[in-house]
């Protein structure tokens, strides 16, 4: 089994930060894992997407031609991205700031208002740890244990104080599409 | 060890900071600028390490070829509009017997071409792209894991033949992220007698590429043209996939190896036999193992992201023995496995 995921929307939202933190999770529980980033002239306030594969056998393309997930933080990501995903697919979206809806019928779209979220949290920086927390649910790639310790790890010693920020973050957008 | 999850430009810089590079000269251009990065950042924290960021490719090679003639372990990188720059310094390394890895990260071509991943720098790795008769060792790394262990094995060889090596990869294999385990580097073998350190009270020596006398310059010729012998003898390195019981083979490298293994393991889930030939080495290209395969295998499938460079290479070592078909995609463009294993299909079917 195979399970693509393209996570993209503004420069600064922690769009890679969420590719990363997702392969080196799965990576922990074993998966083989691939993460490819859109790279050039990428900068602050622009767009930015990556890739992200997981399987349990060795990886051929690490490119996602048709994502099994799509992950929208912005709303120029939705309409860049929104036709590859594959039929039967799902898309997250940040309903905070994406006013628009996929025109698509054949897949499952969530609304998550992440950035109001974050906001509310005392941290708006943290909207892509809320966003992460809807996606590990939906997704169940990897166990939400799992995915907090390698939070913790990528953040590193010097941001401690931000664990417990982003458990929370990530515990919100967790329990919020369970509703 | 554990697994560590980096970038393939991260790998490159951490295997040959490990393997005892401690000399890095470079200059940026995209994809391979995470390289020169991680080498900034990485080389002041390895003893004796120096990183300088040239004022251009030219001066890049030529640095790494002073750091060399003084017994340092070298390396630069670039991707390829910065490696045809480097071409006058690469044949003079190879002249002068210096080793040294330059890495190249290929992209669209040719000119200045795009940033994408490309396939396109196959000649100029594996024929020289600079002048006179030499050879560059080129290996091409289908993984993040081979980007590791192939750059310490570069470096190693490097030594022992005192020449330039060259990893040839593209801007998927720079920028992919995977997990990667580092082994432990080899202790380096490399006389004294070949370091440019001060004669001291010794007797002078000399390391130089201008022959103007013909009978020293057509020996060295000679000189170099063995030991390029004894390397092809010695040192082609491929992978065989699932070939056993293969009717067509596809032959392909690096990145396009990748999408051919995704390829084939959905045409071998509808019972079509198909195989994968991988060279790791570009050059020396592994024609004997290739020719042997011939005797049971009647079909080919070159795939490169290319218009077909490596192609003269297989039909070169098939010589005519088996069928060759091509399919390429230049200028950046990457296919999926579901696009390439359609062309293969349809090879197949007419094959069969």
């Amino acid at each position: 089994m195979i399970t693509k995921t393209i996570f993209s929307g503004f420069g600064g939202q922690g769009v890679m930060m969420m590719g990363t933190s997702l392969a080196q999770s799965a990576m922990s529980k074993g998966f083989h894992v691939t993460y490819l980033p859109a790279y050039g002239a990428e900068m602050r306030g622009g767009t930015a997407n990556c890739t992200v594969a997981v399987s349990d056998d060795e990886i051929a393309s690490p490119v996602a031609s048709e994502p099994n997930y799509l992950v929208v933080m912005n709303q120029p990501a939705l309409f860049t991205f929104q036709n590859r995903v594959t039929p039967g697919g799902s898309i997250l979206i940040n309903s905070s700031i994406v006013e628009a809806s996929p025109s698509r019928q054949d897949i499952t779209t969530f609304y998550i208002p992440c950035s109001d979220m974050a906001q509310e949290l005392g941290n708006a920086r943290t909207a892509n740890i809320v966003m992460m927390g809807a996606f590990v649910r939906q997704s169940g790639i990897v166990p939400p244990e799992i995915y907090l310790k390698t939070l913790e790890t990528i953040m590193g010693s010097r941001k401690k104080a931000l664990a417990d920020i982003n458990r929370k973050a990530f515990t919100a957008g967790y329990e919020y599409v369970q509703k | 060890m554990n697994k560590i999850l980096m970038s393939g430009n991260n790998v490159i810089g951490e295997a040959a900071i490990r393997a005892g590079c401690r000399f890095y000269a470079g200059y940026p251009i995209t994809p391979q600028n995470e390289l020169t990065e991680y080498m900034a950042e990485h080389m002041r924290n390895a003893e004796g390490g120096v990183f300088i960021q040239s004022e251009s490719e030219v001066a890049a090679i030529n640095m790494i070829a002073g750091a060399a003639a003084a017994g340092v372990r070298v390396m630069t990188s670039s991707s390829g509009p910065g490696i045809s720059l480097k071409q006058e310094g690469i044949s003079s390394m190879a002249a002068q017997e210096l080793p040294g890895i330059i890495v190249n990260i290929m992209r669209g071509g040719p000119g200045l071409g795009n940033i994408l991943p490309s396939q396109g720098d196959y000649f100029q790795a594996t024929r020289g792209g600079g002048h006179g008769d030499y050879r560059t060792i080129v290996f091409a790394p289908g993984s993040c894991q081979e980007l590791a262990d192939l750059t310490m094995d570069a470096f190693d060889l490097a030594d022992k033949y005192r020449t330039p090596a060259m990893i040839l990869a593209d801007g998927m294999m720079g920028q992919m992220m995977e997990p990667v385990i580092f082994k432990k580097p080899k202790p380096r073998q490399y006389p004294e007698k070949f370091m440019l350190r001060g004669a001291g009270s010794g007797k002078s020596k000399f390391i130089r590429g201008l022959l103007l006398d013909p009978v020293d310059s057509e020996a060295h010729n000679w000189k170099l043209a063995r030991k390029y012998e004894v390397i092809s003898e010695n040192e082609t390195r491929c992978e065989e996939h699932r070939i056993d019981d293969a009717k067509l083979v596809i032959v392909a490298y690096g990145t396009a190896a990748r999408i051919a293994k995704g390829a084939i393991k959905r045409l071998r889930s509808h019972d079509m036999k198909i195989g994968l030939f991988r060279p790791i080495t570009l050059w020396p290209f592994p024609e004997m193992r290739l020719r042997t395969l011939s005797e049971k295998v009647n079909n080919f499938l070159v795939f490169e992201m290319s218009t077909g460079q490596m192609l003269e290479d297989v039909r070169l070592a098939l010589q005519g023995y088996a069928d060759i078909e091509f399919h390429g995609r230049p200028g950046g463009a990457v296919p999926t496995p579901a696009e390439l294993a359609n062309v293969i299909a349809r090879v197949y079917e007419q094959k069969d």
